[in-house]
């Protein structure tokens, strides 16, 4: 195994794994559609990190923050549903984009290139990835109460700012980190998929979370191992992956 | 004699631009069963909001004790579950409940151990609502907030979850704010009665002593047959 494929393999593990147990709360919240808009809104970031050849997740991220205080600050304005904000969003991320993207590196910043992954990269993905982790763990059964009921969680005695802020910060961490795995454009797959799949053959919580990330690390190998074989680029085949679980898990989901 | 716990002065809540609650006022004693009163669009949920601090108000509002409050609110049902994978035990896990403090809750709204391992989405209208009066009362409150405790559920599955509330009111010695606007309710459960109207009408006081037909009259604005009990 090369020390590249490591590499790439530790970067994949631990950015799915936690973008799949951060999904598991999103998917709760039906929220997980967001974080494809705000994949798409991270690529001009990324089109500059491009032309001046510094880190896809370093110049995603400011990109997906002011996206997520875009939709929050349009939200309370306008009153308008998620959905159609996040369609603005990311028409608005994909058009600023590819005025100054170059094109012939429009490849790696819409379908991600963990194949070339360097080492403080790789260091960023782990020490990001736990972080999210770690403070997903710490906050779940609040954040969940919060996606089942806010006023309830409000007289419970949660501060709602505080985990909503946690709650934002972890999306906008995992889509920047995510966008070197698979892409500005599928990110929302990243969280989503593992999740559905997870929920499809989960009775209690503790099973829903434990199988999503596993199901979430399970595509990373699959599709960085089968890329290197196959010189296909890695990002879609994580997708693949990922979906293919969810499908083999659609005859056990409850109706 | 009962102490006051609550004092309400010219308290007005205000949405979209529009009054919903104008210059009420009253107060409430420990130990009531206060029932707020009133037909749809009274504001009665906006008071309940106001009074927990959910929405922002004009006006005085003075607990005599620090509350500790329990939320049962409209709208939190089965279906707000249903797409979880939560069961009744990883509800109750979401307080970080012991599962011995849970059995003995369950108990106390007659659920047995059986129901810990199921999903909660999946119990029926009248398990889900006593599993939610035994989910409140586990983080022990003092005052009960229920805003219309039992429209998810049939009339005999809503009697049984209020004389399950009346039980457990007495026994735990908690003050009680009940919105509905079931008549019968009001007769049969509660201590004090605060009515709101569309029309600006209001009263307060025990229910068989200011619910007279023409106050009635005032409040849903045209004539309600009813009987005392």
């Amino acid at each position: 195994m090369t020390s590249q494929l490591v590499l790439s393999l530790i970067s994949g593990i631990f950015i799915a794994g936690s973008a799949a147990y951060l999904g598991t709360l999103m998917l709760s919240r039906k929220m997980a559609v967001v974080a494809g808009p705000l994949g798409h809104l991270a690529l001009p970031g990324v089109a500059l990190a491009l032309i001046y050849g510094f880190s896809i997740s370093l110049g995603a991220f400011p990109f997906v923050v002011l996206g997520i205080l875009a939709i929050w600050l349009l939200e309370m304005r306008t009153k308008l549903q998620m959905e159609a904000l996040t369609a603005i969003v990311f028409a608005t991320g994909v058009g600023i984009a590819f005025l100054f993207l170059p094109i012939n590196k429009a490849e790696a910043a819409l379908i991600g290139d963990i194949s070339q992954v360097g080492i403080y990269e790789t260091l960023a993905a782990v020490i990001l990835g736990s972080a999210v982790f770690v403070a997903v763990n710490r906050s779940y059964s609040k954040i969940m109460l919060l996606n089942i009921h806010e006023d309830v969680a409000k007289t419970e005695g949660i501060n709602v700012g505080l985990y909503n802020f946690i709650y934002l910060s972890a999306i906008a961490i995992i889509v920047a980190l995510g966008v070197d795995l698979v892409g500005g454009l599928m990110t929302a797959a990243l969280v989503a998929i593992p999740a559905a799949a997870g929920r499809n053959v989960s009775r209690r919580l503790v099973q829903y979370t434990f199988v999503s990330a596993s199901f979430g690390v399970i595509s990373a190998v699959i599709g960085i191992l089968v890329s290197t074989f196959s010189g296909l680029p890695a990002g879609p085949l994580v997708i693949i992956a990922s979906a293919t679980i969810f499908l083999i898990t659609v005859p056990m989901a409850k109706a | 004699m009962s102490e006051t716990l609550l004092e309400v002065k010219n308290f007005n809540v205000t949405l979209d631009r529009s009054p919903v609650i104008s210059d009420l006022n009253f107060s409430v004693d420990e130990g009531e069963f206060l029932t707020i009163l009133g037909p749809n669009g009274s504001g009665k949920t906006v008071l309940v909001k106001a009074l927990l601090g959910l929405l922002s108000y004009k006006g005085e509002l003075n607990w005599h004790k620090k509350p500790k409050i329990g939320y049962l609110p409209q709208g939190l049902n089965q279906m707000s579950v249903k797409d979880m994978p939560l069961t009744v035990r990883d509800f109750f896990g979401l307080k970080k409940i012991e599962p011995s403090e849970i059995l003995k809750h369950l108990s106390h709204v007659g659920l047995e151990s059986g129901v810990l391992n199921k999903s909660a989405g999946y119990l029926s209208g009248g398990e889900f609502q006593r599993m939610l009066v035994a989910w409140v009362l586990s983080s022990n409150p003092n005052i009960l907030f229920l805003d219309e405790p039992t429209t998810a559920i049939d009339v005999a599955g809503g009697e049984t979850i209020y004389s399950l509330l009346k039980e457990i009111w007495q026994k735990h010695n908690l003050t009680v704010f009940n919105v509905t606007h079931d008549l019968d309710i009001v007769y049969a459960y509660s201590t004090h009665v605060l009515c709101l109207s569309r029309f600006g009408h209001r009263c307060y006081g025990v229910p068989k002593e200011i619910l007279t037909p023409d106050a009635l009259n005032d409040i849903y604005g045209t004539n309600v047959k009813f009987y005392t009990h």
